[in-house]
């Protein structure tokens, strides 16, 4: 298996805080990855650092999509995204003035170029441009259920369908790795199940990879090839769902002392 | 609540008024006679009108529009169904650029002067409304980009005697060029910050017009500036009158066509999503820096053209006709006309510049009146007077992709 991210000894320091300690964590092709872990053991951080929205203490972060290996810690967050790392966020973060078509649109502004000349021409290779934009964006849109709202403003979209337009966006920047920060999270249960056939689908039809940060055991046993468990930003483990479910560590993290 | 709470609410209301006003408006003293005139009536006047005011007041509030039914409601209002309705919006077009041409035929030539001091407010209103309206950066600081344009003129024509139609665009592109300049340290800031560097910007601007002499000629300004001439021939007055408003129209009608071309563009998208979310809007691979510079000089470029439209009419600047103040007032036309929305910031400019200009009458209430009514428009329609409203795409069903139908309208 062909690793396309690489995670080294990732560090990373609020203050006295260390949110993040060396942390090791690799991705392979057309993986599904869990990372999961209790409150506050530095999950998102980990998202945040490798999206460049924190630029890490230490470590080293390498992508290798194409076999070549490239460090991109320290990158500006719109620099990575290009080099294709998308994710969604914990706290649903759309564009609220702007409709659910337009919010996929605006994921496609890293895989196209019309500039202010062209916007304001509206030439040939502009038009074309636009039109790819919306055709792209409207198949997406249809790719994840979401195509009767497709002239809605976001915020008036049921939750559900708001977490799935955020999926929808990050896949419009044509990204080969997607982070899910808690896909599941204020999901009923059959939202869930469907999200589980709409990830793999996902994966299937884009040919992706997918990093999910999930407390939804369920989904994510069923769902990850590989699982990575961190407590208090250090990783306690790491294997298949069947081997973190025997996991001693991990149950100890999850349980508590007593249990084991 | 209740409709007896209301009403005792109201009751108290117009209590405290009675009470606040009975200094100055029940008690009259007469200094000659030394004798106190009470006057009771005024007392119950007060009592009665601020009793209604309060219930109408509260009744209003309740009819409100809840927040979440807000946007449904809006894109009903009638206004932006008329102008997105096809069969009517082309009638509207035509009928208005008639009325427009035959304006200065029409009415007299004080009337066309008013028009387009009012129409270089819309053309900067526009040009602002890219800045805070589509990126959500609020510059206070904007008329320091009016006043570049306009001493680029005078001082162009000054020393080189370079005509107003080098001139314009010369004036735009040297806005662009300040726009981008004040942009770059600010990238950082938002919100506050931001306004207040901005404001500080605008204010310096204009200090060193006024204390820089051997440049600008300090507080005595410039004078003679000449106005537009016509392919060589000098007009007369009313002439050059007519002949400046059809520019400024035709100005107007350009911005209006390249912002809407614009907003509706992919830098467009870039720059509603730069307000809504910044973090979202990186995550999805774009240059925020390069993003706002491009908001803050395309912004400035259209006040840079209204300053030189706005020296060639004045034929006379000095520092005091670019104050913090008139950064407010643009401001306000895009607040109130509505953030985002073309049709809405025309609008405003319109009614803010045209209404105190007709309501001489009432000049000295004129402060207390725009107060008032942008209190109540925050209250009622935070929105602005016509709320932007996202452009529809339409699509076949049975034909499906190769059939993306465009509903243009904005
Ligand atoms: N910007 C920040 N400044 C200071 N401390 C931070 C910052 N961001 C996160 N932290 C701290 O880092 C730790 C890890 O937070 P993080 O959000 O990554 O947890 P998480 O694993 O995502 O938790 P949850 O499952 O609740 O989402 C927490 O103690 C948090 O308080
Ligand atoms: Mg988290």
């Amino acid at each position: 298996m062909k690793s396309i991210l690489k995670v080294k000894n990732l560090t990373m320091n609020f203050g006295g805080l260390r949110a993040l300690h060396n942390l090791n964590i690799s991705i392979n092709k057309k993986e599904i990855a869990a990372l999961i872990g209790p409150n506050g053991a530095g999950k998102t951080t980990f998202f945040n650092c490798i999206t460049g929205i924190y630029k890490p203490s230490n470590g080293d972060i390498l992508i290798s999509p194409k076999g070549n290996n490239e460090k991109i810690n320290g990158l500006k967050p719109n620099i990575i995204t290009k080099k294709g790392l998308a994710r969604t966020f914990q706290n649903i973060r759309l564009f609220t003035s702007m409709t659910a078509l337009e919010n996929i649109m605006v994921g496609c502004h890293c895989v196209t170029k019309a500039g202010v000349i062209g916007a304001i021409l509206n030439n040939k290779s502009t038009k074309a441009e636009e039109r790819l934009i919306i055709e792209k964006s409207y198949f997406i849109l249809k790719e994840l259920g979401l195509e009767i709202y497709v002239n809605e403003l976001v915020t008036s979209l049921p939750y559900g369908a708001q977490k799935r337009l955020e999926i929808a966006r990050a896949l419009a920047t044509e990204p080969f790795l997607l982070l899910l920060d808690e896909p599941a999270a204020g999901l009923n249960p059959q939202e869930t199940n469907e999200l589980d056939e709409l990830i793999l689908k996902i994966r299937e039809q884009n040919d992706i990879s997918i990093l999910l940060i999930e407390h939804d055991m369920k989904l994510v046993m069923s769902l990850s090839d590989n699982i990575h468990v961190v407590d208090y930003g250090k990783k306690i483990g790491e294997g298949t769902p069947k081997e973190i479910r025997n996991n001693p560590a991990v149950i100890k993290a999850y349980l508590g002392e007593e249990v084991v | 609540m209740t409709i007896k709470n209301q009403i005792k609410k109201s009751f108290l209301v117009s209590l405290w008024f009675m009470f606040l006003t009975f200094p100055i408006l029940v008690i009259q003293v007469n200094t000659v006679e030394n004798v106190i005139k009470w006057r009771w009536l005024n007392m119950i006047g007060v009592g009665i009108g601020s009793f209604f005011l309060s219930i109408l007041w509260r009744y209003m509030l309740e009819k409100r529009p809840e927040k979440g039914k807000q946007t449904k409601k809006y894109q009903l209002f009638f206004l932006n169904n008329i102008l997105h309705e096809k069969k009517i919006f082309f009638p509207v077009i035509i009928l208005l650029s008639l009325f427009v041409l035959c304006f200065p035929y029409i009415f007299s030539m004080y009337q066309t002067n008013i028009m387009i001091s009012a129409l270089i407010y819309v053309m900067m209103g526009l040009g602002l409304n890219i800045v805070i309206g589509l990126a959500g950066l609020l510059d206070l600081g904007y008329v320091a980009f009016f006043a570049v344009g306009a001493y680029s003129y005078a001082l162009l024509n000054y020393h080189y005697g370079l005509i107003f139609w080098i001139a314009l665009p010369l004036g735009g592109i040297l806005a662009l060029i300040f726009g981008v300049i004040l942009g770059y340290p600010v990238l950082r800031l938002r919100g506050d910050y931001l306004a207040i560097v901005t404001l500080g910007f605008g204010e310096i601007i204009r200090l060193v017009l006024e204390n820089w002499n051997d440049f600008s000629f300090g507080p005595s300004g410039i004078s003679n500036i000449p106005k537009p001439c016509f392919l060589g021939i000098d007009l007369s007055l009313q002439g050059t009158t007519k002949y400046l408003f059809y520019i400024i129209v035709g100005m107007v009608a350009l911005t209006i066509f390249v912002t809407n071309r614009l907003q509706n563009s992919r830098i467009g998208r870039a720059w509603i999503a730069l307000k809504d979310d910044e973090i979202a809007c990186q995550a999805m691979g774009i240059n925020k820096g390069k993003t706002k510079l491009r908001a803050f000089g395309l912004g400035a470029m259209w006040a840079g053209m209204g300053g030189v439209i706005f020296a060639a009419k004045t034929t006379f600047i000095n520092p005091a006709s670019f104050t913090i103040w008139e950064s407010v007032i643009i401001l306000c036309t895009v607040v109130l006309g509505g953030m985002g929305s073309i049709t809405g910031v025309v609008l405003g400019a319109l009614l803010l510049i045209l209404l105190p200009e007709y309501l001489r009458a009432f000049s000295e209430f004129r402060m207390i009146i725009f107060g008032a009514v942008l209190v109540l428009m925050m209250v009622f329609r935070p929105g602005g007077i016509i709320k932007n409203v996202r452009r529809i795409y339409k699509f076949d069903p049975i034909l499906e992709k190769n059939s993306v139908k465009n509903e243009v309208n904005s």
